[in-house]
């Protein structure tokens, strides 16, 4: 059941991929990539990650996906309906790099045992039955991770402070 | 899970590839950045499985960059669209040549 459940989404994934590349209107693209993010947070949780998954709906499918479709309102770019997809070339080029970043990608997975630079850590699953499914993430990112959590925070204020600053002014 | 899950990881990166070279709407490029480093999560996940919880930390980390990129980027959009009345990165040449 899980395994059907798996590839129902794998495919309502890679189904809104493609809807988002090739959709006219960028509302449509925009719900199109919705359902993919919403998938992708499905499999999270198949896959033992029960609290990425559920913020990668909330923050990632919620909130972020509202700030594009924001920014498309406010600019009033919903009912362009012209078709802003390049040339054949442009088309011919941008797939043939694709299926060659697809072929580098699956090579260097298909060795990963071998690229590993730490040997088994904690497993989730070990981790959410000590700690809880929140606790076993808190522990890694408050314990090893504090520095990288503090500057992710300083990263935040200047993209606030950023974002702010540049849609206030005139270019 | 983890071969298919992979695998599902770069289908969905090579689609923003290719999405980021064949459309000229600005927007619609962030989206498909957006795809990729979503592709680049399932990576992590998959593999957390057998290497360990730190995979879930970074896919945290990244999720925190992609909002601060996706609010960065859209302010320079509106400010671009200001200022030449379009998001069609054609119009988009001062720093080109």
């Amino acid at each position: 059941m899980t395994e059907f459940i798996w590839w129902v989404f794998a495919a309502l994934a890679i189904g809104g991929a493609a809807g988002m590349v090739g959709g006219r209107n960028p509302v449509a693209s925009l719900l199109s990539l919705v359902l993919t993010l919403f998938s992708l947070g499905v499999l999270f949780v198949l896959m033992q990650a029960h609290f990425i998954g559920v913020i990668q709906i909330i923050v990632y499918a919620g909130a972020i996906m509202v700030l594009f479709l924001f920014v498309i309102m406010l600019l009033n770019l919903g009912h362009d309906y012209r078709t802003d997809i390049r040339n054949v070339g442009w088309i011919t080029v941008g797939s043939v790099l694709a299926g060659f970043m697809f072929w580098l990608i699956a090579r260097t997975f298909l060795e990963f045992e071998e690229l590993a630079v730490s040997g088994p850590g904690v497993l989730p699953e070990a981790a959410a039955e000590e700690h809880g499914v929140v606790g076993a993430i808190a522990m890694t990112l408050f314990d090893e991770y504090v520095v990288g959590f503090e500057l992710v925070a300083l990263l935040l204020l200047a993209a606030i402070i950023g974002a702010m600053l540049l849609a206030k002014r005139r270019v | 899970m983890l071969t298919e899950s992979l695998v599902l990881s770069g289908v969905l990166f090579s689609i923003g590839v290719a999405g980021v070279m064949i459309r000229r709407n600005a927007i619609i490029l962030f989206m498909c950045i957006e795809l990729m480093l979503n592709a680049v999560n399932l990576a992590f996940i998959a593999l957390a499985q057998q290497i360990g919880i730190e995979g879930h930390v970074f896919v945290f980390f990244v999720m925190t960059v992609a909002a601060a990129e996706a609010a960065v980027g859209l302010a320079i959009i509106i400010s671009i669209f200001r200022l030449f009345e379009t998001v069609d990165i054609r119009n988009f040449n001062l720093l080109r040549w």
